[in-house]
């Protein structure tokens, strides 16, 4: 369906990178304030030099993407006087400085006879007058967001030196109806919001997706036949699949990195221990062995240890580590409160977690060593911090306070550059909550 | 067959006593000559049971429309406490739970055929996860402590709901109690 051949173009696009990144500016952060990186997008041309539909589109796609980042400001288009009418065209800098813009993105992008999309594009340096990085593919229609979305990533990478994060996609659950018989249903769309589409039809109950190392599976819990279990879902053909048959309800599932273990808790009896997966033979292994409540199990990058939420020490939730085998238990959270729902950064050197303190609700991270805690977020109820696979952006979901004449209760995603800078809703067509950030996408989604 | 279809006429006058319940609840919330018996978790849950008594009330009174038909289990159960609450993170069994737990187990020991799914449920105030697994602690409470009055395991299953199905909407006090809560349904 999608094609790109980015690949070759690409490579080349690396070699000029990496001559020229000495040269770009890195952003310093320090309390949460960030200089926002000023940049111009030209709308992208076709052929003929003038500016196509399909190139407006383009633009605006890779400016959205810049621009909710909190890291730059994109110029308005308005601004600008003679833009190059192709990517191979040498601006006229001094057009460009007076903006005071660091980057100029250009480009062209048209669909051919045979209606394949053809992109170009060259990301200029401003203050040096070079070029940082081009490159180039083609796709067919419906891969138009996802070219622009690589753009984007080529930009932020460039500029910010962290990892890409924009050709992604955000699974969550997405919520209708009165709060006692609330409809639940597994949505799915790229992380800007876009190509929307249900998985599920809301006839069961479904929480907590989470998204396989290859975005192609997603684990969820599934109360179909009102026996909750943790399921598979296949995100190319539908396909969904129970994973085992246990004497208690499994939830709170994870992945490996590796993609063939998965890591969850079984509740039985009222003590919830947490379990591995072999997905290719299916066998289980227990992990812990108590009579209190093990859950939330988060993997680290390596698949060396496991970060978890119990209440095995005095009976409020605390965050834990353990090594892949289930020895070596050790608390690391020690701050007032409780802590739940740990996530290991993709960066393996923090952990996201839920904290809730003197009645309300927290997003925070501290280092896998518990020192340094910072909280980020705040509200009534705000929990399930999920990684955009650079490590540096979580999402994670709010629900307001319902209120007694029947108002509130809204419940909306948001995500925050870790820094604590910039905190926006994700917009979803309704409510939503249990995001789960898909790993950056292949070339097969 | 004939399970299914009581299951379904269960379920049917369940959600009738249900809504039954929730309105009182509110109206108990709404009113000042109710509010002498405290807002604490435990006064909000007593007030409940004088709600899902009103509640079998309401049954009866449906019932009253085909007058000579037998009280059905759901009704029995309804009529003996079908709900038992619990405090914030909790799932010891106050001595009310019990009280209402003992009085199952002599309905169940007196239909024999009658098989209970015993639901698990918390309020809004705790993380996804954790509230499936307290919620799945609650459920094994109820049912430990039905087995332990002689009720054969068997007859009893339990499954979480977590925070996921809550008997009263709000975001208040009133409405936790309500919510933490260990439901016995005819299965």
């Amino acid at each position: 369906m999608l094609k790109i051949y980015f690949l070759i173009w690409f490579v080349i696009a690396q070699l000029l990178s990496n001559l020229a990144i000495a040269q770009t500016t890195r952003i310093e952060i320090t309390d949460g304030q960030v200089e926002r990186i000023p940049i111009a997008i030209a709308d992208f041309t076709g052929p003929d030099g003038i500016v196509s539909a399909e190139g407006r589109q383009i633009s605006k796609i890779i400016s959205d993407d810049l621009q909710n980042s909190g890291l730059f400001e994109t110029v308005d288009s308005a601004a600008f006087i003679d833009p190059p009418s192709s990517p191979d065209i040498t601006p006229n800098f001094a057009n460009w400085g007076p903006l005071g813009v660091e980057g100029l993105i250009v480009g062209s992008a048209y669909f051919d006879s045979d209606n394949v999309l053809q992109i170009e594009f060259k990301l200029w340096d401003v203050v040096t007058q070079k070029p940082l990085t081009e490159g180039g593919g083609n796709a067919d229609p419906a891969g138009l967001r996802r070219i622009a979305h690589k753009i984007a990533d080529f930009v932020y990478v460039e500029f910010t030196g962290d990892k890409k994060y924009f050709d992604t996609k955000i699974v969550y659950i997405s919520e209708s109806g009165p709060q006692e018989k609330r409809i639940k249903r597994l949505a799915i769309m790229d992380q800007d919001g876009h190509n929307h589409r249900f998985l599920t039809s809301g006839k069961d109950l479904v929480l907590t997706p989470r998204f396989s190392p290859t975005a192609h599976e997603i684990a969820y819990l599934n109360y179909f036949n009102d026996e909750p279990n943790i399921y598979l879902f296949e995100v190319g053909t539908g396909r969904t699949e129970k994973l085992g048959s246990f004497p208690g309800m499994t939830f709170a599932p994870r992945f490996h990195p590796d993609g063939n273990k998965l890591i969850m808790s079984l509740a039985k009896d009222g003590s919830s221990n947490i379990f591995e997966m072999d997905l290719i033979s299916r066998s289980t292994r227990q992990l812990t062995q108590t009579l209190h409540i093990d859950t939330a199990p988060s993997y680290s990058p390596d698949g060396e240890k496991i970060v978890f939420e119990s209440d095995r020490d005095g009976g409020r939730q605390q965050l834990f580590i353990m090594d892949k085998n289930g020895g070596n238990v050790k608390r690391i959270s020690y701050n007032n409160g409780r802590y739940a729902t740990p996530v290991w950064s993709p960066r393996g050197d923090v952990i996201a977690f839920t904290k809730m303190l003197n009645g309300e609700f927290y997003i925070g991270i501290m280092k896998i060593d518990g020192t340094a805690e910072r909280l980020l977020a705040r509200g009534f109820l705000v929990e399930a911090p999920t990684w955009a696979p650079n490590g540096r952006v979580l999402m994670y979901y709010k629900q307001d306070r319902f209120e007694e004449d029947g108002t509130g209760g809204k419940t909306r995603l948001y995500k925050i550059d870790i820094t604590g800078f910039n905190e926006a809703i994700v917009n979803t067509p309704a409510d939503a909550s249990d995001p789960a950030w898909s790993p950056l996408l292949g070339s097969n989604p | 067959m004939f399970n299914r279809l009581l299951t379904i006429c269960a379920a049917t006058l369940l959600l009738a006593a249900c809504e039954t319940a929730s309105m009182d609840s509110n109206e108990v919330v709404g009113s000042s000559s109710e509010a002498s018996s405290g807002s604490d978790a435990a006064a909000s849950a007593s007030s409940n049971t004088s709600s899902s008594s009103s509640s079998s009330s309401a049954s009866s009174g449906s019932g009253s429309a085909s007058a000579d038909a037998m009280p059905s289990p759901d009704e029995l159960l309804a009529k003996v406490g079908s709900t038992v609450y619990f405090d914030y993170d909790q799932s010891t069994l106050t001595s009310e739970a019990q009280a209402t737990l003992d009085r199952q187990a002599a309905f169940l020991k007196a239909n024999p055929s009658v098989r209970i799914v015993i639901e698990g449920h918390c309020d809004e105030r705790g993380t996804r996860e954790y509230n499936l697994a307290l919620g799945d602690r609650r459920a094994s409470a109820a049912r430990d402590y039905l087995v332990a009055k002689g009720v054969n395991a068997s007859r009893l299953t339990t499954i979480s709901y977590g925070k996921e199905r809550p008997e009263i909407g709000g975001s208040n006090e009133t409405s936790w109690a309500l919510n933490r809560r260990a439901m016995s349904k005819i299965n």
